[in-house]
């Protein structure tokens, strides 16, 4: 299927925010075809083009779209949880224009072939863009590396072996090792799974409801080890979603004696702690569990001191069935694509965060991260934009989200930041049916 | 009518309860010990009610004692024994939940592994719910009938030295008297290893002795727990035996209580796990039978309350369970 070429659009009175270069100035855009042509401050001030379609931002802020380096597709093999057409609206409508799948599919994405059915399946439908990481190792079971110099060829931005722990020391060093002769990118679940049988995290809460906990040490373990294996082979190395205090500091300290290291945080982790769990709400029920207040607090301060590299909304789509259950037999999991503007942007409300560097970590640096042609306002450029009203409060509702599955953990939070429109390669695809 | 001493529609856990609440329902369940020592132990109170034992995890006592509680009192009582060999447990906790709710029953008691499986089912269901132990969460009627049996012993429950031993990882019961007797103003002390009585009970107002003769000094009850091996995953202990030396009940521990110890047990038993035969079947001192006297006067207290409770607020329910399952 073709899909219509746009022609010339110009984005006029609109605030222009650029991460990568701090431009934070009323202006204009313009686009042809699919890419950015012009932007500057001030455009349009005189005027529009003749023959461009004016889209009249009306004061509101015009970001790069978000990119979303962390979510569970569920195609294929899942498709009653999320597929990619239904998760393309959810990211739409969150202004996520670029999303990146983990591998625990089934079948699993391990070889090329799954690699290119991503691809195109997801180009059919041209909602967000699509990317997906590829196996670590084959079948996700953590013995024998995947073929991931090909995968690589084949298209995978990096390699993870998704809510698994690589957890074997001597294949976590390979990995790195091999990884590294080709430059390539391997990301953690940093969990030690021998430690990690609970359900929530230890301590005061898990201990009255008498749920089994999870350690925060599980996860420190985890990092300080692989610490060692990326000193001792120059692997790339990426920690997904951080979720405590030791963690950002044990990163602080890896970035600072110069180790090629990298991390994110999830919004459920700097927006809310343990006590979300209240009376066994299974939305709350998240890998890495929910943490203390302190932790909480060090994950903000993470983010603002640059440690924390990127946000990513670890979109873990779990439909009735395997979330309407007693806390111990529910899955982990929460949704995400649709909040993770607001949640984030909560942070600049708070004062915690400048606008721009909020953006940042959902915009360019996950783009550079994974070397996506993203996350940035530059001539030239595909024109993937989020127009945005930062301060627009509303209330998160899970049935009116349009995930197929309703697992929000903000599920009846109030938020402010709402998405005015979405662009792809300069076609709008949010609100739908707006052209 | 909505019981003003006792304004509860269910009774999930002790957590929440507050004194007032706990002595009413002593207070009724002391007029009913006597009521089954007569020779007449039946009454009409709970004529034309309907009461189920929900049991998805084997119990005879509990569900013996829950049935004669019901059955003293006029009730038509079910028992379903559930089996939980299946593996979508919780699937079936709401499916069977939502199935008996629209046969009407007025309360229903739910046994279940799961920690907060009777929360779950009472989000379904418009009768009353009574928890009969749900996982490692609360084991509410147990704790109430502890307490009676403390009570009608020691006269008071305020002030009294608790000590409370073995398994409180795992252990519903202790979770249950922890939070009555705290709310009660008893001292509480737990004891055992720190791989079964990890030190974030600390936060819920007990102190924790890993070694038993320091805990056990000056207790005026001493209530032991079950080793519940078929909860363990992992090494908790290196072996029964080595527990059976630090953290069994015998003799010479117990010589370091106040010598007006009682010593209570929730049963079952394993004999020469965590307790001496000597100890829990010494008359004087040990009132585990008395406690499953008072089990069923507990339990007799609390479906009349709840049944009652429930008149007011039924007919103005919509039927919880249509939505969201």
């Amino acid at each position: 299927m073709a899909l219509d070429v746009p022609g010339r659009v110009a984005y006029a009175n609109a605030r222009l925010l650029d991460p990568a270069t701090g431009l934070d100035a009323m202006g204009g855009l313009l686009t042809e075809g699919e890419h950015i042509v012009h932007l500057a401050p001030g455009l349009f001030a005189d005027g529009t083009p003749v023959g461009a379609r004016v889209v009249d931002c009306g004061g509101a802020c015009l970001a790069p779209g978000l990119v979303d380096i962390r979510t569970q597709l569920r195609e294929p093999g899942q498709e009653h949880k999320e597929s990619f057409k239904s998760a393309g609206r959810a990211a739409a409508a969150g202004g996520v224009t670029s999303m990146v799948g983990l591998p625990n599919t089934n079948p699993v994405i391990d070889d090329e072939a799954a690699v290119e059915f991503v691809a195109r399946r997801a180009r059919l439908i041209g909602l967000a863009k699509v990317f997906t990481y590829a196996a670590a190792t084959k079948g996700l079971e953590g013995r024998e590396l995947a073929e991931i110099g090909l995968l690589h060829q084949a298209g995978a931005v990096a390699f993870t072996d998704g809510v698994k722990a690589i957890a074997d020391a001597q294949v976590m060093r390979r990995l790195l090792a091999y990884a590294a002769s080709h430059d390539l990118l391997v990301i953690q679940h940093p969990q030690e799974p021998s430690l990690a049988t609970g359900v929530m995290n230890s301590g005061e809460t898990a201990t009255r409801l008498g749920l089994g906990g999870i350690p925060r040490e599980a996860e420190i373990i985890m990092l300080e080890r692989d610490m060692r294996l990326v000193a001792m082979t120059g692997g790339r190395y990426h920690a997904a979603h951080i979720s405590t205090e030791d963690s950002v500091e044990i990163i602080r300290k890896a970035k600072a004696a110069g180790l090629p290291v990298t991390c994110d945080t999830a919004p459920f982790y700097f927006a809310l702690n343990e006590l979300e769990v209240g009376d066994y709400r299974t939305f709350a029920k998240l890998s890495p569990p929910l943490r203390s207040e302190s932790d909480r607090q060090a994950i903000v301060d993470g983010l603002a001191d640059g440690t924390i590299d990127v946000i990513a909304s670890d979109h873990c789509p779990q439909d009735q069935d395997t979330k309407r259950l007693p806390f111990n037999l529910a899955e982990f999991g929460g949704i995400g694509l649709e909040t993770l503007l607001p949640v984030t942007l909560r942070l600049v409300h708070e004062g915690r965060l400048p606008l721009l560097k909020a953006l940042d970590r959902i915009t360019r640096a996950p783009a550079d991260l994974l070397g996506l042609e993203a996350g940035r306002l530059r001539t030239g450029a595909p024109a993937d934009l989020v127009i945005f009203d930062p301060e627009a409060p509303w209330k998160v509702v899970g049935d009116t989200m349009r995930s197929k599955s309703k697992n929000s953990p903000f599920d009846g939070h109030l938020v402010q930041g709402k998405v005015i429109r979405t662009v792809v390669d300069g076609r709008t695809v949010f609100p739908e049916g707006a052209g | 009518m909505t019981d003003a001493a006792f304004p509860h529609r269910h009774l999930l856990g002790i957590q929440g309860l507050h004194p007032p609440d706990i002595q009413h329902l002593l207070d009724l369940a002391d007029g009913h010990v006597d009521q089954c020592r007569g020779a007449d132990k039946a009454s009409d109170a709970m004529a034309g009610r309907t009461v189920i034992n929900l049991f998805f995890e084997n119990s005879t006592r509990t569900r013996t004692s829950f049935e004669l509680a019901a059955k003293r009192q006029g009730a038509e009582v079910i028992n379903m024994q559930v089996s939980t060999s299946s593996v979508a447990k919780g699937e079936t906790l709401i499916d069977t939940a939502v199935t008996l709710n629209a046969m009407h029953p007025d309360v229903l008691v739910v046994r279940h592994p799961e920690s907060g499986a009777a929360k779950l089912l009472a989000e379904k269901v418009n009768c009353a719910v009574v928890n009969g132990g749900d996982g490692g969460h609360e084991h509410p009627t147990q704790a109430l009938l502890d307490a009676l049996t403390i009570r009608r012993r020691k006269g008071r429950l305020d002030g009294l030295r608790v000590a409370i031993c073995g398994d409180v990882l795992h252990s519903r019961v202790a979770r249950s008297n922890i939070h009555l007797l705290t709310t009660m103003g008893t001292q509480v002390r737990l004891i055992g290893p720190r791989t079964l009585v990890p030190r974030s009970f600390e936060a819920m107002g007990v102190e924790v002795f890993t070694n038993m003769r320091e805990g056990l000094t000056d207790c005026d009850i001493v209530m032991m727990l079950r080793l519940q091996t078929e909860r363990m995953r992992g090494n908790f202990i290196p072996s029964v035996r080595e527990y059976f030396r630090f953290y069994g009940l015998d003799r010479d521990k117990l010589s370091r209580a106040r010598p007006d110890a009682l010593i209570m047990h929730p049963g079952p038993m394993n004999r020469g796990v965590e307790i001496d035969s000597d100890v829990a079947d010494d008359f004087e001192r040990s009132v585990i039978r008395e406690q499953v006297e008072m089990g069923v006067a507990v339990r007799m207290a609390v479906l009349r309350l709840l049944a009652g409770n429930l008149d007011h607020t039924r007919r103005n329910q919509p039927f919880a369970g249509a939505g969201g399952v």
